[in-house]
């Protein structure tokens, strides 16, 4: 069913990753995927992967749920690994497939690769894991606030990104619902060709516009209601601040940048 | 004459072998006989959407059996589909998914589904619309023009042009004004009479299904709790009330009489309540 998407889920906790400032864990992400990028031997890749598997015992999210959100993932890393096995220019040949040839130099330059993506995706499901989109929009507002210097529209970006967020489990619900009515009227999604197909989800798509409508219009009535006229002037009830735990998990993005930049120049 | 439907121990889990495993049916068994007004009552969550989804093959069981004229509906494919037709579901809040350019379009979409010749659909749209009390005029119109209370009838018009043995309506009169509820209860009882359909009503208001129905099923935390006349089950008034469920409103004085001492039945409509005082003077008098 549509609702067994986990991408991008919230799960509740009260670990130390789930308490760091929303901020502090969106700096974290950045400097930890620079890191990733910069890393180029099996050390400083062991590094980062013994980072991130301290992250995930430390937020107490349940691996498998890890895992189930990769999913998706698996014919891209395929792809990738399959691509650069075989279109890797190296030496030591192993062996050579339909006229190509694997080499030993193709084959960890693949298996770095996907290693990576992997990372990269689990170190992005921490943040989404671990932080509530209302508190993330928070960190991310906060983080942009610079660019209003420049008149980008900050608050009202991240308003927009805020209520899309809170509406995305409400619509999935709808269009189960929708579905399940237009199936009591006989509807069918499973069979026919793409012709059929698309004009069967015609009964669903015009009822979730409207209630998508619907549901934007009461938004911006209660908004109204209760004097929201954009951000100039708002307060926060919630103020982000620093705190011991933040400037640590700062101390320890840090240290392992630097160590996976000197392992590079050094060509570890 | 062999019950239209019967459920045999019937189970559903959702998201069986996941940490949000949830149990929402639990051994629920019953048959259901041509003809009859049931109402479905139950406090939020006890499993009452879940169970009339179950009857038309939106869901499947995780275990037992639907068997719908004596042909259990899961057996094949075209079982299936025709349990769709022969069992119509009105969801609650139908008019959010009304979605055509016109009323009469609308309503089409059912039998057009079923595979109807052009003169067949025509006739029942026709009919199914005079059931629900909409003009000619009102056919063409786009539904998204209407009322609250006329959307809530093409919806169920749009079910009942299927021409279902079995009606089941999810809180049918939800959020509508008193006249639109009592317009909406006298649709669904024209057509049970007009087709000898079998009425299957999930409802919150006591007064309405102790007037109307003819049966009542009680659910209570996934198990079927109670099946019974209405006699029947509003005499365990207390029981009701002890599932969070609410009474209707004699029921409610009567339970307090005799919990004052006073020697009279457990009753639920008007008629009842003045016999049974009538009875208590004539003794008393005596």
């Amino acid at each position: 069913m549509l609702k067994d998407i986990t991408l991008g889920q919230y799960f509740p906790g009260n670990s130390f990753v789930h308490r760091l400032d929303p901020r502090t864990k969106l700096i974290m992400l950045i400097v930890y995927i620079v890191a990733l990028f910069t890393a180029a031997s099996w050390l400083s890749y062991g590094l980062c992967l013994g980072f991130l598997v301290a992250v995930i015992a430390i937020s107490t999210i349940p691996v498998k749920s890890i895992l189930n959100g990769m999913k998706p993932l698996v014919f891209i890393l395929v792809f990738t690994g399959v691509l650069n096995v075989f279109f890797t220019p190296g030496e030591t040949e192993l062996f050579s497939f339909l006229g190509l040839s694997v080499t030993v130099e193709g084959l960890s330059r693949a298996f770095f690769m996907m290693v990576r993506i992997l990372m990269l995706v689990t170190s992005t499901f921490l943040l989404t894991y671990t932080t509530s989109p209302i508190s993330l929009t928070d960190g991310l507002e906060s983080l942009m606030n610079p660019l209003k210097v420049i008149h980008v529209p900050v608050h009202e970006l991240s308003m927009m990104m805020c209520i899309a967020l809170r509406f995305i489990p409400t619509l999935i619900e709808e269009t189960d619902k929708i579905m399940s009515a237009q199936k009591a009227r006989g509807a069918d999604f499973e069979s026919g060709n793409l012709l059929e197909r698309v004009q069967a989800l015609v009964p669903i798509l015009v009822p979730l516009f409207i209630s998508a409508f619907r549901r934007a219009d009461e938004l911006a009535t209660a908004m109204e209601c209760r004097c929201y006229q954009g951000g100039d002037g708002r307060t926060k009830m919630k103020l982000l601040r620093y705190k011991r735990g933040d400037y640590q998990a700062f101390g320890v993005g840090a240290l392992l940048l630097i160590a996976v930049i000197c392992l590079s120049v050094l060509g570890l | 004459m062999a019950p239209v439907l019967e459920i045999k121990n019937l189970n559903h889990i959702y998201s069986a072998g996941t940490p949000f495993e949830h149990q929402a049916l639990t051994d629920v068994s019953f048959s259901v006989e041509r003809g009859e007004f049931i109402g479905v009552i139950g406090h939020t969550g006890s499993g009452k959407s879940t169970l009339i989804q179950h009857l038309n093959g939106l869901l499947k069981p995780t275990s037992g059996q639907i068997i719908l004229d004596g042909k259990d509906i899961w057996s094949d494919k075209a079982a299936t589909r025709q349990a769709r037709f022969r069992v119509g579901l009105v969801f609650q809040y139908p008019e959010y998914q009304l979605f055509e350019e016109t009323v009469y379009k609308d309503i089409a979409f059912g039998p057009k589904n079923m595979g109807l010749k052009p003169e067949e659909i025509d006739r029942r749209v026709r009919e199914a619309a005079g059931f629900v009390g909409l003009t000619e005029q009102q056919l063409q119109v786009s539904p998204f023009d209407l009322s609250g209370g006329q959307k809530r009838r093409v919806a169920i018009a749009g079910v009942i042009a299927m021409e279902p043995e079995v009606l089941i309506l999810d809180e049918p009169t939800a959020g509508l004004d008193p006249v639109g509820r009592e317009d909406i209860l006298e649709n669904i009882q024209a057509y049970r009479k007009a087709k000898n359909a079998t009425i299957m009503m999930v409802s919150h208001s006591m007064n309405d299904v102790a007037r109307l129905t003819d049966r009542l099923l009680v659910m209570n935390g996934s198990r079927l709790a109670m099946d019974g006349t209405p006699v029947d089950v509003f005499r365990r008034a207390q029981e009701l009330l002890d599932m969070g469920l609410d009474i209707p409103v004699l029921s409610r004085v009567f339970l307090e009489l005799r919990r004052l001492g006073l020697d009279v039945d457990q009753v639920y409509t008007q008629d009842q309540a003045v016999e049974v005082l009538r009875r208590w003077k004539e003794a008393h008098h005596a």
